[in-house]
């Protein structure tokens, strides 16, 4: 019997590990925030109190502007981030894949590159070059030189690579010409790892951090990472049950993405990564 | 008028010399299978036809025309690929349909040419479907669907069959045979089944190494092998090729340590010139006044057998033999008729004739 | 794999390419040749001028006991976070693999964390770990332990490790998963003809098979472990109490940015860079896949 319970008391106790902040912060957001500041918090919502995400979301918090416009930013640059990687790297794996031009391999690793040299290692002088462009505080700033990565590439690029020839050649018998196949046949069949790299792409645009850290300083420009980041920042005044609030309401909308597209983000995420 | 004409036809890929001279003349409406080894270059020759591939040397004509520069849309021709190559996220009508909206035609004559070619091959009720609902064999039907939409002037196929399963391969070869009769267009077929080959063709080209070694109808090819290479290739079983010499004046040889004469034909050839001679398993008779081969094993096939004989000195002979429980001992008595040899010369592997050919 | 069946054309391609490669050009590696120059220039005591100084900022970098200190504390977190993520994630994928009930459930919320963005798990473990208001936190001090992160570095520094840990297990958990079921049932079926069972025939049989995703997560996790979770320390501690939780990719924000101390952050960015050639040559070798070409 014991070989039957372990795995599902293992299990549950991840579950727990995982789900528990979260409980924690739905509960946490209907109760007053001197009582948590206290250390009284209850393990039970305060059904009165769900009136704190309407709150947050019109006001916000001492020291940041009110939630809907913070959500609303993160929203844009998440899609602007994965609707732009993705219109970005299919031409360029598509040229890749189905042509041979001079430096088309040398264009491919400079593409590669970019793997290697995430924001973190060219810091300053990537704030420079921001600057220099005059992108510093704009939404252009804040989504565009994300846009440009090679992991979405290469995943199509591999996704290409295994279309048959015959496809190709049956298309070109038909008459498509490049940019026919690509938009008849070539999309539509890759339609699920679109899918599965949005789901992706969407959640690294929405979880960002350093990037509007350091070039978007205007707080009309704060996504709702950065936001509440600030609001925990302040750690004197913290309204926590705000805090938790603004933390339910960051959450939702990448783990919902997540939840929704699970089976082919799953395998988009294992097929492509490797 | 010539349907297909090839002209001295050359391909390399990377320095290695693939189709090393391919000359062709297709009459209009004929069905052309091409048959060789697993590597000949039967894809290759098919997929320069397609323009698929560019040619190192030579010219292409389809009808007259030279096309050998020509894009593979506006050659005028259809393909039918191994793997089908259907457009998986589209309808089969719409894999039918995609070539004729590129070509601009009009609804109505899509709808109307998708349904002819549909109705004859039994496709109505698969229309709306995709690929991946349909069997083996109508996907097949599907593939042929596309080319027969587009009315080309040329058929290519390569393999198509391959995939399918023994009775449904009988049944779709019947059904290519009959709708290439019926629509008259010039064809070209790539294969190793020599079955396929051997059924389909009006004509066929063997291949052998990218060289093109025969070009003959079927029936010519199976009475007159033009050199070892195509004796060995068609055939099933194949025949028997053993060393032989030329005796005397051409007019007899000696095989196995028995000299045949060959009933009124001469070969022009010294006396003791090697040779090796062919005969095919279903020629050789048994008969206790022949030569003594040792049986190695027995393969009963039903409504014939299979003997397998070989001598010390490695050479071996298949023997066909009607009946099922056909009883061999450990030896099997075999005579040569000398009308069913083939004698073809052993340096060169060339067929040889017979000086005084009737 | 090279396709045998090609578009002819140049222009066309050219064209399709164009929009990466100029983006690639000016946000990435225009950047890093930045970063490559800036680290061989210093200002002079003023600030009005630059000078070529050679790998004087990378000497000076290694002979500074604050950044040799910070390099060992990132190795101790990178391995730290790495084991932790890679252990408990293994873990749960082999329950999970097994036929139990409830298997589609567990697995929903075991990959659900994925989206959970580096800050927010920083924020999530305030709620658990802050020592007035957070659930553990709290509790630690009310039965006489005494609990503050903003204090005690060595405390600081398992709750950044556990954070940040605990961010990485779903997207390993993903994977081990997918490496799990790629293991063909044959195989396990014939060893259990065998008669290995249990732990034996994970370590001898499942295990070896799932090398290649250990290698490749070893390197992912040690590259996220190295700078994704820079928001999840600097929301936690900012590097704090003292430098205690500084890791490299901090140091880097704070002198670059906070300090301005252009010469000295650049040549940080350099090492770091050679960090990340260095893996992901590491990972080519191992994986000999994904290779580009
Ligand atoms: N694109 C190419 N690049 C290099 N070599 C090629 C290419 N296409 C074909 N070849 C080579 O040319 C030779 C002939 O290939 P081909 O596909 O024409 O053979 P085939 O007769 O159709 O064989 P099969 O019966 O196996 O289909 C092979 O050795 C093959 O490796
Ligand atoms: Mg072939």
């Amino acid at each position: 019997m014991t070989s039957r319970l372990l795995p599902h008391a293992v299990l549950v106790a991840a579950l727990l590990v995982f789900a528990l902040p979260i409980w924690i912060a739905v509960v946490g957001a209907t109760q007053e925030s001197s009582a948590i500041a206290r250390g009284e918090m209850s393990l039970l919502p305060n059904l009165s109190g769900f009136g704190v995400f309407g709150d947050v979301l019109m006001n916000g918090a001492t020291g940041t502007g009110p939630v809907w416009r913070e959500l609303l930013v993160s929203a844009g640059m998440a899609l602007a981030i994965a609707l732009g990687k993705i219109a970005v790297s299919i031409p360029s794996a598509y040229a890749v894949v189905f042509f041979r031009f001079p430096f088309r391999m040398t264009a491919f690793w400079l593409i590669f590159l970019t793997l290697m040299l995430p924001v973190e290692v060219r810091l300053i002088p990537t704030f420079q070059v921001m600057s220099s462009l005059n992108l510093i505080n704009s939404f252009t700033g804040l989504t565009v030189p994300l846009i440009a990565s090679a992991t979405a590439t290469l995943l199509f690029r591999q996704t290409f690579a295994t279309l048959p020839d015959e496809l190709v050649e049956a298309a070109r018998m038909d008459g498509a010409g490049p940019l026919r196949f690509l938009f008849d046949v070539v999309i539509p069949m890759s339609a699920a790892n679109i899918a599965a790299l949005f789901v992706i792409l969407f959640v690294y645009g929405w979880n960002q951090y350093l990037w509007p850290l350091l070039v978007a300083t205007d707080p009309h420009l704060d996504t709702v990472v950065i936001g509440i980041v600030k609001m925990i920042g302040l750690d004197r005044e913290t309204e926590w049950n705000k805090v938790m609030a603004t933390a339910v309401l960051a959450l939702v909308p990448p783990v919902a993405v997540v939840l929704l597209m699970q089976r082919w983000f799953v395998k988009g995420l294992t097929e492509g990564d490797k | 008028m010539a349907g297909l004409t090839l002209q001295d036809l050359r391909k390399s890929f990377g320095g290695t010399e693939i189709l090393k001279g391919v000359d062709l003349d297709l009459p209009d409406g004929e069905m052309l299978v091409i048959v060789g080894a697993s590597g000949c270059g039967k894809s290759t020759l098919l997929r320069l036809v397609a323009g698929l591939e560019t040619p190192t040397a030579g010219r292409i004509l389809i009808d007259g025309r030279d096309v050998t520069g020509v894009d593979p849309s506006a050659r005028d021709i259809a393909m039918v690929f191994q793997n089908y190559a259907l457009y998986p996220h589209m309808s089969v009508f719409d894999n039918m349909a995609y070539g004729l909206k590129i070509r601009g035609l009009s609804r109505a004559d899509i709808r109307a040419k998708v349904d002819e070619a549909s109705a004859l091959l039994g496709l109505d009720a698969l229309l709306a479907r995709k690929p991946r609902q349909l069997s083996g064999g109508q996907r097949q039907r599907v593939a042929m669907g596309r080319a027969i939409v587009r009315d080309p002037k040329l058929f290519l196929f390569d393999e198509p069959l391959s995939n399918l399963d023994a009775k449904l391969r009988v049944q779709m070869r019947g059904e290519i045979r009959r709708l290439q009769r019926r629509l008259g267009v010039t064809s070209l077929y790539v294969t190793h089944d020599q079955v396929e080959a051997m059924t389909l063709g009006d004509r066929l080209l063997v291949m052998h190494d990218g060289v093109p070694v025969q070009f003959a109808t079927p029936m010519d090819v199976f009475e007159r092998p033009a050199d070892t290479y195509v004796a060995g290739f068609i055939g099933s079983p194949a025949m028997n090729l053993l060393p032989g010499i030329l005796e005397r004046d051409g007019s007899a040889v000696t095989v196995g340590g028995v000299t045949i004469p060959l009933a009124g034909r001469r070969f022009t050839g010294a006396g003791g010139h090697p040779v090796t001679v062919g005969i095919r398993p279903e020629h050789v008779v048994v008969d206790p006044a022949g030569a003594e081969w040792p049986v190695e094993l027995v393969e009963p096939l039903g409504s014939e057998t299979l003997v397998h004989a070989a001598r010390p000195g490695g050479a071996t002979l298949t023997v066909k033999l009607a009946g099922g429980g056909t009883d061999v001992g450990g030896m099997v008595p075999v005579l040569f008729p000398p009308e069913h040899l083939h004698v073809f010369d052993r340096n060169t592997g060339r067929r040889m004739e017979p000086a005084n050919a009737a | 794999m090279e396709r045998r069946t090609l578009f002819p054309g140049r222009a066309l391609p050219a064209l399709l390419i164009l929009p990466q490669l100029v983006l690639t050009a000016v946000f990435f590696l225009w950047p890093a040749a930045q970063a490559i120059w800036l680290s061989t220039r210093r200002e002079d005591a003023f600030g009005t001028s630059t000078a070529f100084v050679g790998l004087e900022n990378f000497a000076d970098l290694f002979a500074d006991p604050l950044y040799v200190a910070a390099a060992g504390r990132t190795a101790l977190f990178c391995t730290a976070v790495t084991a932790l993520a890679m252990g408990a994630a293994l873990l749960l994928a082999v329950f999970a693999d097994a036929e139990i009930r409830g298997r589609a459930f567990y697995r929903t919320m075991l990959i659900w964390p994925y989206a959970v963005a580096p800050a927010m798990a920083a924020v999530l473990w305030v709620l658990m770990f802050q020592p007035q208001i957070g659930l553990v936190g709290a509790w630690l001090n009310r039965v006489g332990i005494r609990w503050d992160y903003r204090l005690d570095g060595t405390e600081a520094m398992a709750l950044v490790i556990g954070a940040a840990a605990w961010k990485q297990v779903s997207y390993n958990f993903i994977f081990f998963l997918a490496g799990l079921q790629a293991v063909p049932k044959t195989i396990i079926e014939a060893a259990r003809i065998d008669g290995a069972r249990g732990f034996h025939r994970f370590r001898t049989i499942v295990l070896p098979l799932l090398m290649p995703t250990v290698y490749f997560l070893l390197v992912v996790d040690v590259v996220y472990a190295a700078f994704d979770t820079f928001a999840t320390v600097y929301a936690l501690t900012q590097g704090g109490p003292g430098q205690s939780t500084q890791t490299l990719v901090l140091k880097v924000y704070l002198d670059g940015i906070v300090n301005a101390d252009v010469g000295s952050s650049s040549a940080q960015s350099v090492v770091l860079m050679a960090g990340v050639i260095l893996l992901s040559s590491l990972q080519f070798r191992f994986l000999g896949r994904k290779s580009a070409t």
